[in-house]
């Protein structure tokens, strides 16, 4: 169901939107007085009862997470926050850092209180320079005003937020290469466990969340949490709130849309995305950034039998409300809520290797798997694309693939496979069609 | 030749070791501000400059500058452009205003026009897949392209001395 709301992007697109004075004529810096005249302990229960599943791509809960943080200890805790946004498909973090950037540092402040933390570091990526100006702007302003600093409103507890900068890699968007990268060392993931809670950054309890997690958290403090957990159609899976929703691709108005959790693929792509350019069929929507798997349009997933999910039964893809929840059940991942539209003008070969030359770059190198995995995939795609390529290494691509997943480190192996595995499958004919004719038969491109 | 930072890139590195808890955490911010300062490259005397003001052995440096792809190793043209051909700006035109670009500039990606003037290269995803195209150029975006859009943005930077 749609139900637009415009908590964060209330500026977006208004003069001197990223201001101190325009962001508290609208109403700012109300949540953090109310989550600062409270307990750390209610900070934390009351964030979980917001419901706000992590806006990343892993859709965990931020409360929780917050929780997990020690509750004694004699190192110095610290909050970062997730801005290297670059996963493909995905625009929203952008959007918040360079027109609001003060409701993140707001979420900052509340975040920082809650885990016991008296510094945080915004790792934004070395591209984003508008974002790192208007953050380095905003912690100017909030510093002038006595709003960050020894006294943030009036409390005696410190809170200093930093921008650091990254140096063009998409890995350090996942948190422990990210907490590597803060380190000044190279962006490779580390183990787990340890996990950040217990050791993060230098070796101290830390929180990695995301820019819109934290940057909504104001807006559910002001509400009271439980109700801006209401807004959500999904409040009964625990998946609250309003977000983002970002569409790309072949529609005629791609872009950011805020509204209430429930919103549907359809409902973004055609009612709030004004349908696909020139009126064409869908060839396929990837959810949320390329790591998703791609959906056809026909396409009605099998969910559990569970009779909670029996409202869904029966629906294609595109009329399931966006949930964590309720995609992880339906064999997909939400992921940033960020989708990518291909209309049928698109072919599906040319499709994936665009997305596996984009994983292939961007592989660490530090697992073999993955590391040799994105490039065997994608050196077979340039065969496949270039008209000679075979069936039986159309089938190697499922074999690699499935020996990438799970294998890894990282989470960025199974995000690398994902995509190779639904391409192949749900675009079989396609493929093998392609492959026996050398791509003569082929007239689609990438563009309309 | 050493190299070595003006006062006021001084000041900023001061600054920015102020931030962190220790000197390492600093590496990439101060690599970012010498490279700034060296034409935009990081050369083995940056490396070993930042080593040193940072107490880090010049191996670990050299380790960052290889892993980020935004530290160059070689001297670049006076200004940078990426083109983003991630699948978003893929799906419409990205692909076709880097083969105008590279036609216009007589270069593949990865290289430099003849002047100096512009080094050409790809980008993945530059996190305005609801713009695309895209290109940045230097540290500037620029969004909703079309190839005329694009050549007037290479004649400024073909022009500018």
């Amino acid at each position: 169901m749609i139900k637009q709301t415009t908590y964060l992007s209330h500026s977006y697109g208004k003069p001197n939107s990223w201001t101190l004075s325009a962001y508290e004529s609208a109403g700012g810096y109300r949540g953090v007085r109310k989550a600062l005249s409270m307990t750390r302990e209610a900070v934390v229960e009351e964030a979980k009862k917001a419901h706000v599943r992590g806006r990343g791509g892993a859709g965990f809960d931020c409360g929780t997470k917050w929780s997990f943080m020690p509750k004694e200890s004699k190192k110095p805790h610290y909050l970062v926050v997730n801005a290297d946004e670059g996963e493909p498909g995905t625009f929203k973090d952008r959007s918040i850092m360079e027109m609001n950037p003060h409701a993140l540092i707001e979420g900052c402040i509340i975040g920082s209180y809650a885990i016991n933390a008296h510094a945080c570091y915004i790792y934004v990526r070395d591209e984003l320079h508008l974002s790192k100006e208007r953050l380095w702007g905003a912690i100017k302003e909030a510093k002038a005003k006595g709003y960050l600093g020894k006294n943030p409103f009036g409390k005696e507890y410190e809170v200093e937020v930093y921008v650091h900068t990254g140096a063009g890699a998409y890995i350090c968007g996942e948190e422990t290469a990210l907490l590597n990268s803060l380190e000044g060392r190279r962006g490779e993931p580390r183990l787990k466990p340890p996990f950040p809670a217990q050791y993060g950054a230098f070796g101290c309890p830390s929180t990695v969340n995301n820019v819109e997690t934290l940057a909504i958290m104001p807006t559910a403090f002001e509400m009271g949490a439980d109700e801006f957990s209401k807004l959500s159609e999904l409040h009964s899976f625990n998946d609250g709130g309003a977000r983002l929703f970002g569409v790309s691709g072949h529609v005629k108005k791609p872009g950011i849309y805020e509204a209430c959790v429930g919103l549907t693929l359809r409902e973004l792509i055609y009612d709030l995305g004004g349908g696909v350019l020139e009126g064409r069929a869908i060839l396929g929507v990837v959810p949320g950034g390329s790591s998703c798997p791609v959906h056809l349009p026909d396409e009605v997933p099998t969910l559990p039998a569970d009779p909670k999910w029996d409202p869904y039964r029966g629906k294609s893809i595109l009329d399931i409300p966006l949930g964590v929840d309720t995609f992880r059940n339906a064999g997909s991942m939400l992921g940033t809520c960020c989708a990518m539209v291909m209309s049928d003008a698109v072919d599906p070969v040319l499709a994936l290797h665009n997305v596996m030359r984009f994983y292939r770059h961007e592989s660490c190198g530090q697992c073999t798997p993955c590391r040799e995995g994105c490039g065997w995939i994608e050196r077979i795609l340039n065969k496949i694309v270039a008209g000679k390529g075979s069936i039986a290494e159309l089938d190697e691509i499922h074999e690699i693939a499935n020996n990438i997943t799970g294998n890894t480190i990282c989470a960025f192996g199974d995000g690398a496979a994902q995509p190779a595995l639904a391409f192949v499958r749900r675009y079989r004919k396609h493929f093998e069609d392609y492959i026996v004719s050398g791509g003569k038969s082929q007239t689609r491109r990438l563009t309309l | 030749m050493a190299f070595a930072l003006s006062a006021e890139a001084e000041q900023k590195l001061n600054d920015i070791l102020s931030r962190y808890p220790n000197k390492m955490a600093a590496c990439i911010p101060v690599l970012h501000l010498c490279q700034e300062a060296n034409d935009n490259w990081v050369s083995d005397d940056v490396i070993e400059f930042v080593a040193q003001r940072l107490e880090l052995g010049s191996a670990h440096v050299k380790g960052v500058v290889t892993f980020y792809t935004l530290f160059n190793q070689k001297r670049p043209g006076k200004h940078q452009l990426w083109v983003c051909h991630t699948l978003s700006c893929a799906l419409r035109g990205g692909e076709d205003i880097l083969h105008h670009c590279e036609k216009r500039l007589g270069v593949h990606a990865g290289g430099t026009s003849k002047d100096g003037k512009v080094t050409l290269r790809t980008a993945e995803c530059l996190a305005a897949c609801g713009t695309a195209p895209v290109i940045q150029v230097d540290k500037k975006y620029y969004e909703n392209l079309s190839i005329a859009e694009v050549d007037r943005i290479i004649d400024t930077l073909v022009k500018d001395g």
